[in-house]
């Protein structure tokens, strides 16, 4: 019995309200208004009466409209069906391609137990050195990119999409420009990646709410795949945009703001989807790396705060390229002293050096003379951001490693590099 | 007895408001009955006939009109033998038998035992006729290493007599140990287990007593500069970052206590993955068992129910008084109280109350006090002195202190080591600000000597900031060696490579000696005329000292190791 309620009480943002019996806490129903039909889900129930987010949002809804609640929450299909499509944040086809309504499944389900967790193990292959080699992505990790808008974050996404040694991608965009979700189509595309790839995308212009569903809609997805035993990738960008929509709705439902007008649960919301990221065991894995726009560039902004706390590292991008400092992961330890026998030594040197060509830059501009070592180090500096650092570098880990050991010894005599003699008698370039 | 229903009249995010007719009690435990699964609650607020439910699951499903059961009892744990080792969640589910059951998920509405079933071998002390009253012990089990003391339930009042007590064998963990009567004639069946309201402090003891007696942490910041005390309290907030998880994983594994409770409030669940898979294979120095076998973790990492984060440090710091109860010292880590103080924030925004800063409930700083005054040492009634000690990480919104979590923490608390994110992002660990923070207990030193070096880590800063603005050129040799000196207690003393095999740890006696020509070194005056000299000299002292700290104390090396530092700076003493 699905009973249409055609009094809607009162429409306040992207909420309205209707009186009605029977009704379950998260059930989705269907709001037909003179210009189509719209999904919406319970978010509040008090006696009888019921209130509903409208995903499309309010506007052009008459109290005259009719209201058909459907029994069961939001649910997502999932089949191999969905490779390669691209929907909206309600799970609408955006691609022209058939709707999908078999094999439905939950979404925002229960957390995974962590006596079930393992310990990650293995890396996910990026072919960016500034990944691959410094801070290594691994398996079942959260990472965030702390940016600020301008950056060329969604190009570096795209890269990894394309680049990444994984089964599966799934991109969750919100609030994305719709160049930008053009750009990442048509590149996935051109790369022979779409095939690999399921997209969720919230553009600019589409109703606030769907941007609050696209974590979840993508989590949901990538997480049955992972169980299925593929290795999946999800991208999220811009999780600010996110944030800034759950703040949007909690103001509409007069939730008390806590900081900067973020609701006091940002971080558990936030938390609720980072934590997804999981390895199973005898299965595969989820693996979430996001995009965090820092609003005026400031890391102590709640969300980039607030994420920082929850997720495994971050990496900065800044002036186009992964910044070597304050980038961190914080699982790398865990795979690269397998990689092979010079990556742990070889990255802390490189670093190092790199940190003193810093210092040497700043000597410079403030006048003081060259040294025969500031002359060394300029020029290392200058090779490690052209050949390493430069976000268009798509090589291997091994060649990374052996294109920095070429670098150390275009520029630098054996022992001046803090590297033990015993690798440097394996690695040094032939002379 | 017929059992109390109520009806849902509102649901709001995990706050379900529920009709009832009979009597309900504040704090009580209700179940909400959704299809065929029961979703645990706790009345939080009584107004007419309508009670507020703070639900621990998600409210997914819940409709108005679903029936509600009262249970009557307010939220417990259960004690008794078998809680060492165990990993729960918040409302103390067993995590591993859980997943057992349910696979990789969380299923909600499934709550199982939390005692092991199993037998243990019981051992009486009481026998028949005999007087007790709560808290009295009635017999042994041993636990691991441990003597689990069985005992009177601590919510019995008054005197009671022992009927009969079963003789020493083997029992099921739930099956009658002993039978105990009052005056008036009542009798109650006592079996290992019992059941206790968490959010009541267990106070079945004769007296606190001032927390005097160091708790070794053998990480030397600490221990020498900050000590904590046992039975004390201590926070220790940062960013992110900076290593919170990582001192508390430290002192988990070293902290000279006999039971270490971690209690993971709304943190990452792979830190929780890390201890679990790390600790069976470490050994407790002390005992020489695993480290397991001491340990109870309480896991309710950040994408678990908000709600049940709430009781999880209840949940916990019960738990600890009930082994502080046997004579043990406890150590409660809690990481993150932040994360309890934001659950706390959500459920008092669903409930519509005024907020007062940062949107924080006008009741939190009386919360925190609350919590943290479960710490303590006290006298038993069979005179053994036993502890509770309480560490808790406290997460600021970006990193800054001024917030009210941090500052009524920082009102509670015997000890503070704050830590900083310029100490972590130049590598120097433990991050603690040694400037910043204070502690009010005793140390493992000297306090006179601690304060003498204390003070010239504080001068050897301030000569550090005016050379900033004077450049080196402008500061006299004199202050120059005060900064220098400054420099060593930092690098070769107050920080500590946690990845070291050696210098992860430094047990008193080694820090003691350590302490002794660090200090030695500190009076000395030096013959060193120019500040290049200085510089030498000093780098020549640290490197000396570093490689000592290297060395373990049993080898051979470690008096090598010390004559040669000792050497060095000898050389250039002022005579």
């Amino acid at each position: 019995m699905q009973k249409i309620y055609t009094k809607i009480e009162s429409i306040v943002g992207n909420v309205i309200t209707v009186r009605a019996t029977g009704v379950k806490n998260s059930d989705l129903a269907e709001v037909t208004t003179k210009t189509g039909k719209s999904y919406a889900n319970v978010i509040k129930l008090d006696r009888d009466l019921v209130s509903l987010q409208v995903f499309s949002g309010t506007q052009g809804i008459s109290t005259g409209d009719s209201v058909r609640f459907l029994g069961y929450p939001l649910r997502v299909s999932y089949s191999d069906a969905l490779m390669g499509r691209v929907f909206d944040g309600a799970g609408r086809p955006r691609d022209n391609g058939p709707e999908l309504n078999d094999n439905m499944i939950d979404i925002a389900g229960p957390s995974v137990n962590p006596a079930k967790r393992i310990v990650p193990k293995r890396m996910i292959r990026t072919g960016i050195p500034m990944i691959d080699m410094f801070n290594t992505l691994v398996e079942s990790q959260k990472l965030p990119i702390f940016s600020v808008s301008g950056e060329p974050y969604n190009e570096l996404l795209a890269r990894i999409a394309l680049q990444a040694e994984v089964d599966l991608i799934v991109l969750g965009g919100m609030g994305l420009k719709y160049d930008d979700y053009l750009y990442f189509r048509n590149t996935l595309e051109k790369g022979g990646a779409m095939s690999r790839t399921i997209m969720f995308v919230h553009t600019a212009s589409d109703p606030t709410v769907e941007c609050t569903l696209v974590p979840d809609l993508a989590l949901a997805v990538a997480e049955r795949f992972a169980l299925d035993g593929k290795r999946v990738l999800c991208l999220l960008t811009d999780m600010t945009n996110y944030c800034d929509a759950q703040k949007e709705m909690a103001i509409t439902m007069d939730q008390v703001p806590s900081n900067r007008g973020y609701p006091g649960d940002l971080y558990s919301t936030l938390a609720a989807r980072y934590e997804k990221a999981v390895d199973f065991e005898g299965a595969g894995s989820l693996t979430i790396l996001g995009v965090t726009t820092m609003p005026g560039d400031d890391v102590t902004h709640p969300v980039p705060d607030n994420t920082g706390y929850i997720t495994e590292g971050q990496y900065y991008l800044r002036n186009g390229h992964i910044e070597p400092f304050g980038s961190l992961s914080r699982l790398k330890q865990q795979v690269n002293a397998d990689t092979r026998a010079d990556h742990r030594a070889l990255m802390d040197a490189m670093i190092k050096l790199y940190a003193a060509y810093k210092d040497t830059i700043e000597k410079k501009s403030m006048g003081f003379m060259m040294s025969d070592w500031d002359e060394k180090l300029l020029k290392y500096g200058q090779l490690f951001e052209s050949e390493l650092m430069d976000l268009s570098v798509n090589i291997s880990l091994e060649d990374a490693l052996d294109l920095g050991w070429k670098i150390l010894s275009q520029c630098f005599e054996k022992n001046e590099t803090g590297l033990k003699s015993e690798l440097i008698e394996q690695y040094w370039p032939g002379e | 007895m017929s059992k109390k229903i109520g009806h849902v009249v509102s649901v709001n995010g995990n706050m379900v408001n529920v009709e009832f007719d009979t009597a309900v009690t504040k704090n009580e435990v209700a179940y909400i009955l959704v299809d065929d699964t029961r979703l645990k609650g706790e009345v939080i607020r009584i107004n007419g006939n309508i009670a507020s439910l703070q639900v621990y699951e998600m409210t997914t499903g819940v409709a108005v009109g679903d029936e509600v059961e009262f249970s009557g009892e307010l939220l417990s744990v259960e004690l008794g033998p078998g809680l060492l080792s165990q990993v729960y969640d918040g409302l103390q589910n067993p995590l591993p038998e859980l997943a057992d059951k349910c696979g990789f998920f969380l299923q909600r509405g499934v709550y199982l035992d939390a005692i092991p079933d199993r037998d243990w071998h019981f051992t009486p002390v009481v026998k028949k006729g005999d007087k007790v009253s709560a808290g009295d012990t009635l017999g042994t089990v041993p636990e691991g290493v441990f003597t689990h003391h069985i005992m009177v339930p601590f919510d019995v009042s008054g005197q009671w007599t022992v009927d009969s007590v079963v003789a020493e064998g083997d029992y099921n963990v739930r099956s009658e140990i002993a039978v105990i009567s009052d005056e008036s004639g009542e009798k109650k069946s006592l079996s290992m287990v019992f059941e206790w309201p968490v959010k009541k402090a267990i106070k079945c003891y004769e007296e606190r007593l001032m927390p005097d007696e160091p708790m070794v942490t053998k990480i030397r910041i600490i221990d020498t500069f900050l000590p904590v005390a046992k039975g004390g309290t201590y926070c220790t907030p940062g960013p992110f970052g900076a290593g919170k998880t990582v001192l508390q994983h430290l002192t988990s594994r070293n902290a000279d206590v006999d039971i270490v409770i971690i209690a993971a409030c709304g943190e990452r669940a792979g830190e929780v993955v890390e201890v679990l898979k790390e600790f069976p294979e470490l050994v407790d120095p002390k005992t020489g068992r695993s480290l397991m076998e001491r340990t109870i973790i309480i896991c309710n990492t950040s994408s678990m129910p908000v709600a049940a984060r709430e009781a999880s440090v209840y949940t916990a710091v019960t738990l600890a008084e009930y082994y502080r109860n046997m004579g043990l010292d406890v150590l409660l880590l809690a990481d993150s109280t932040s994360r309890w103080a934001q659950a706390m924030r959500e459920m008092s925004g669903r409930l519509e109350e005024i907020p007062g800063e940062e949107a924080f409930p006008a009741y939190l700083e009386s919360r925190i006090a609350e919590f943290y005054e479960r710490a303590g040492k006290v006298r038993l009634k069979d005179g053994s002195i036993a502890s509770v000690t309480i560490g808790g990480t406290v997460s600021p919104a970006g990193g800054n202190f001024e917030e009210p979590v941090t500052q009524a923490t920082v009102k509670v608390v015997g000890a503070f080591h704050g830590l900083s994110r310029e100490r972590s992002d130049a590598r120097k660990y433990p991050a603690i600000d040694p400037l910043d923070s204070w502690s009010k207990y005793r140390g493992i030193i000297d306090a006179d000597k601690v304060r003498k070096a204390y003070s010239i880590l504080v001068r050897g800063n301030e000569v550090n900031q005016m050379m900033k603005v004077v450049g080196e050129e402008g500061t006299s040799v004199d202050d120059y060696i005060i900064y220098q000196k400054g420099e060593l207690i930092d690098a070769a003393y107050l920080q500590q490579n946690s990845f070291d095999p050696v210098d992860y740890a430094a047990p008193p006696e080694r820090q003691k000696d350590m302490f002794d020509v660090l200090y030695d070194i500190l009076m000395s005056s030096f013959a060193l005329e120019t500040k290049s000299d200085v510089r030498v000299f000093f780098n020549e002292v640290r490197q000396a000292f570093l490689d000592w700290n290297g060395i373990a104390a049993d080898s051979s090396a470690y008096e090598e190791g010390k004559k040669k530092l000792v050497e060095i700076y000898k050389a250039k003493v002022r005579s």
